[in-house]
C-alpha cells in the first residue's frame, strides 16, 4: 500500500487551484462521453429503485386504484409482523447456507482438479462449466422431471421411492438444494480457480522443502492467499442463492414449506397485484442482501484489506 | 455537409409521411380485433375466428394472440397489459373466476343489455352466473367445465360394490381394494394450486356451505369442517396417492391411466386422454356424478371454463361485441365441443347427436352445470384462492378443529389486501 500512496497524493489537485482551460475542456468532454451511459443507468436502475421505495410507502393495488393512498410504514409493518415473511426468511436461509457451503467445498475440489490437471485442461474446464451454461429455467424443468415420480422421473425410480420427493418437505429441500448445487458449483469453481492461480508455486515448493504436508500447505498457504477470491466467490453465490426463485417456482411453487422470499415477492406483486406490499417486500429483501454483503466484507474483508494484504 | 443534412431531413419527413399514409389507409379496410386466448390445441378457435372474420363482410378480422396454457400465467399477462391501459387487446378469454376482479377494476366493458338477455336465455345457469357480477353480465361464456367421478368398473366388480355415491363410500371402497392388494388410489388435485381451491370449494358448497358471499363477507362455518374432515380423511387413507401433494389435473390423470388408481375426480378431458395413454384402462373406465359430501344432498361442483370479455381500452368495442357474438354462436359451440372437447355453455348443444357420441356423459355434465357451484366471486379472488391453497396444503395436515378459525383469519387478510399471504 505504501508504494501506491505518494503518486496518488501528487495527482490529487490542490482544492483551490484554478483549472486550466484544457483540463476543463477535457472534463466537459469526459462528461459528455459518460452522459449517455449515465442517463441509461438512471432510467433503468435509479428510477425503478426510487419508484419501488415510493410505492412501498403507499397502499397501491392495481385492482383497486381508487383506494390507493399514502400509508407511511404500514406495508413494512404488515410484512414484518407476518408469520409468512419470517417463515420465508427461514426457508431462504436454510437453502442458502446448505447450498452455498456445499458449493464451496465441491467448487474448491473442482477448482483444484482443474488447476492441477495436466491433460486436456481446456476440455475439462469447458465440461465442468456446462451446468452453469444451461439456461436456468431449462435446467430447473429438467431436474423437475427427474425428481417427479408422476412424470416418470429417474431419481425416485433409482431410489425406489413410492412417493414423489417433491410431495413432502424434506424431499423438496433435498431436491432444490441438490439442483442448486449442480447448477452453481461450476461458477464457484471458476472464481476459486482464479484465486488458485494467484498462489505462487515457489511458495508451495518452499513450504514443501521445509517439510509442510499437503494439508498444511493448503490450509496455511493456499487458503490465506486465496482469501480475496474466496470472499468474492462466497459473496456472489450467497447473494444469488438468497434470491432463489426459478428452481422453487418450477419445482412446486413454494408448496411443502419451501417458499422463498423472492417467491412471496412474486406472488404479492404479480398474482395479487399489490404493488405497495410487494414493493415493501422487495425493499426488505434488498436490505437483507445489503446486510449479507456488508457482513461478508466486514468479516472476510478485514483480513484482506490494506493491512492484511501485506506480503 | 449542410446540404446533405437537408436531404436527409427531407427523406425522413417523406418516410414519416408514407408511414402515416399507410396507417391511415389501413383504417379503411377491416378493423383488426385482437383476441387474447389460451392456445386451443384442436384449432377450433382459430377456425371460428377465421370464419367470423369472413362472415363480417369486411367489417373486422379477428387476430388470435395466444396466451400461456396455465390460467394463472394468462391472468398475469392480461392484467399487466390492462392495468397499463393497453389498447391492443380487444377481446380476452377470461377464466370464470376473474369476472369480479376485472369488472371492479373496470378493465372490461359490461355486455350490452340485449346481448345479455340472450345469454341468460340460451346458456346454462352455471356459466351465466360465472359471467355475472353485481347483477350485470360482464362477459360472454364460451365454454364450461365440471369435474365428475371416473372409476374402474373391473375393480368395483372385484369387490362386488356399486359405484360409490358418497365420499365416505369411495374412501371405504379404496380401503377394501388396498387390503386386497389391488389398485386403490383416489386421484384428486392436492397440489398447492388452483385445483386445491376447486376441490375445497366443491366440498364446502356440496356440504351446503359457502366461503365468501358476493358482498365479501366471510361466512365459512360448519360445512367447511365437514369438507375439511373428508379431505383430511381421504388424504390420510389408503386411497391417498403418495404424490397427492403434487397432484394436478394432468399428473393425477396420468396415474389413473397407468392403472394405479380406482377412482379419479377430474374434468372430461380424461376420457379422450385415457384412450390415448391407457387404452386398457379406458376399456373399463366408468363415469358417475361427483360423489355426495353429505348423503342425500346433491353436490354443487365448482365449475370452470372461460368467458369472453371486451377490453375497456378497446378502440372498437361495438365490433368486438359483434365478434364475440359470432364466436359464441351455437354452430361454433358445437365445433369447440366436438373438436376441442370443451363443455358447451348452451343448453341446446347437449342434445346434438355428434356431441352426445363424443361426450357419452353429456347428461351428467349438463346436470352439474345446472346444479352448479361457484368459486368465491370477489374482486380479490387472487388473494382468496392463495389463502385457501396455503391454508389447506398439505391436505393430510388439515385439522378439522381449527380449519374454520385459521381460514377466517387468512381470508380476512386476503380480502383486506393488506397482509402477506
Amino acid at each position: 500500500m505504501s508504494a501506491v500512496t505518494p503518486p496518488a497524493a501528487e495527482l490529487a489537485p490542490t482544492p483551490r487551484r484554478k483549472l486550466s482551460d484544457r483540463v476543463r475542456a477535457e472534463r466537459r468532454f469526459a462528461f459528455f462521453l459518460v452522459a449517455p451511459a449515465l442517463i441509461v443507468m438512471i432510467a433503468v436502475t435509479v428510477y425503478p429503485i426510487v419508484d419501488t421505495l415510493i410505492l412501498s410507502l403507499q397502499r397501491a393495488d392495481l385492482r383497486f386504484p381508487a383506494a390507493n393512498k399514502f400509508n407511511a410504514l404500514n406495508n413494512y409493518k404488515a410484512v414484518l409482523t407476518s408469520h409468512v415473511w419470517w417463515a420465508d426468511v427461514a426457508h431462504t436461509a436454510i437453502i442458502t447456507v446448505i447450498a452455498v457451503s456445499a458449493q464451496f467445498v465441491l467448487g474448491m475440489l473442482l477448482a483444484i482438479a482443474m488447476h492441477r490437471t495436466l491433460v486436456a485442461r481446456g476440455l475439462l474446464r469447458s465440461i465442468a462449466l456446462v451446468p452453469y451454461g444451461i439456461v436456468a429455467v431449462v435446467a430447473a424443468y429438467s431436474w423437475n422431471l427427474a425428481w417427479s415420480l408422476g412424470n416418470g422421473g429417474w431419481i425416485p425410480h433409482l431410489l425406489g421411492l413410492s412417493s414423489d420427493p417433491l410431495s413432502h418437505t424434506f424431499g423438496s429441500y433435498v431436491a432444490i438444494i441438490i439442483t442448486e448445487i449442480w447448477k452453481n458449483t461450476p461458477f464457484m469453481a471458476l472464481l476459486l480457480l482464479a484465486g488458485l492461480s494467484l498462489v505462487p508455486d515457489e511458495l508451495l515448493e518452499a513450504a514443501k522443502v521445509d517439510g509442510a504436508g499437503a494439508w498444511q500447505r493448503f490450509y496455511r498457504i493456499t487458503l490465506p492467499l486465496m482469501r480475496p477470491a474466496i470472499l468474492v466467490a462466497l459473496l456472489f453465490r450467497t447473494l444469488d442463492e438468497f434470491r432463489i426463485f426459478d428452481v422453487i417456482y418450477i419445482f412446486n411453487q413454494g408448496a411443502q414449506g419451501t417458499e422463498s422470499i423472492s417467491m412471496v415477492n412474486y406472488s404479492t406483486l404479480l398474482d395479487r397485484l399489490n404493488l405497495g406490499l410487494g414493493s415493501a417486500v422487495s425493499v426488505l429483501l434488498f436490505v437483507l442482501v445489503a446486510m449479507i454483503a456488508f457482513t461478508f466484507i466486514k468479516v472476510f474483508g478485514a483480513a484482506t484489506g490494506p493491512g492484511g494484504d501485506a506480503r | 455537409m449542410s446540404r446533405k443534412r437537408y436531404v436527409a431531413a427531407g427523406l425522413a419527413v417523406a418516410g414519416a409521411a408514407l408511414l402515416l399514409a399507410a396507417c391511415g389507409g389501413s383504417s379503411k379496410g377491416p378493423v383488426a380485433l385482437n383476441w387474447y386466448v389460451f392456445p386451443e390445441p384442436s384449432g377450433s378457435f382459430a377456425a371460428a375466428a377465421a370464419a367470423c372474420s369472413k362472415a363480417s363482410g369486411g367489417k373486422y378480422t379477428i387476430d388470435i394472440s395466444n396466451l400461456s396454457t396455465a390460467s394463472d400465467q394468462q391472468r398475469v399477462s392480461l392484467v399487466r397489459r390492462l392495468a397499463a391501459g393497453d389498447s391492443s387487446i380487444d377481446i380476452l378469454a377470461m377464466d370464470v373466476d376473474w369476472t369480479a376482479e376485472f369488472a371492479t377494476a373496470k378493465w372490461i366493458q359490461p355486455v350490452p343489455a340485449s346481448f345479455a338477455s340472450e345469454i341468460r336465455r340460451d346458456d346454462l345457469p352455471g356459466p351465466v352466473q360465472t359471467a355475472t357480477w353485481k347483477n350485470r353480465i360482464w362477459a360472454v361464456p364460451i365454454n364450461s367445465n365440471t369435474e365428475i367421478l371416473w372409476y374402474r368398473k373391473d375393480l368395483l366388480a372385484d369387490i362386488h360394490k356399486p359405484v360409490p355415491t358418497t365420499w365416505t363410500q369411495m374412501i371405504a371402497d379404496a380401503d377394501e381394494l388396498a387390503k386386497l392388494g389391488k389398485p386403490h388410489y383416489i386421484e384428486e388435485q392436492g397440489a398447492q394450486y388452483e385445483g386445491l381451491t376447486v376441490w375445497f370449494n366443491s366440498m364446502v358448497d356440496s356440504a351446503g356451505g359457502q366461503i365468501i358471499t358476493p358482498q365479501d363477507k366471510v361466512v365459512i362455518g360448519q360445512p367447511a369442517v365437514v369438507a375439511g374432515s373428508i379431505m383430511h380423511e381421504m388424504a390420510t387413507s389408503a386411497g391417498a396417492d403418495p404424490s397427492l401433494n403434487v397432484a394436478e389435473e394432468g399428473s393425477s390423470d396420468t396415474q389413473f391411466d397407468h392403472g394405479f388408481a380406482a377412482f379419479e375426480i377430474n374434468y372430461p378431458f380424461v376420457w379422450q386422454s385415457a384412450k390415448a395413454t391407457g387404452p386398457s384402462v379406458a376399456k373399463v373406465m366408468g363415469y358417475a356424478p361427483f360423489p355426495e359430501v353429505v348423503a342425500g344432498r346433491t353436490p354443487k361442483v365448482s365449475i370452470g371454463g372461460y368467458n369472453l370479455g371486451v377490453s375497456a381500452y378497446s378502440t372498437h368495442p361495438a365490433l368486438a361485441f359483434d365478434a364475440v357474438r359470432c364466436l359464441t354462436q351455437e354452430k361454433y359451440e358445437i365445433t369447440y365441443a366436438v373438436k376441442g372437447g370443451l363443455a358447451p355453455v348452451r343448453g341446446a348443444v347437449y342434445t346434438i347427436p355428434s356431441f352426445e357420441k363424443l361426450y357419452p356423459f353429456h347428461a351428467l355434465i349438463e346436470k352439474q352445470l345446472i346444479a352448479y357451484g361457484l368459486r368465491p366471486q370477489t374482486p380479490a379472488y387472487a388473494d382468496v384462492t392463495l389463502a385457501i391453497q396455503k391454508a389447506l396444503s398439505p391436505t393430510a395436515a388439515i385439522n378439522p378443529k381449527t380449519i374454520v378459525s385459521t381460514l377466517k383469519g387468512e381470508l380476512k387478510d386476503a380480502l383486506s389486501s393488506e397482509a402477506l399471504l
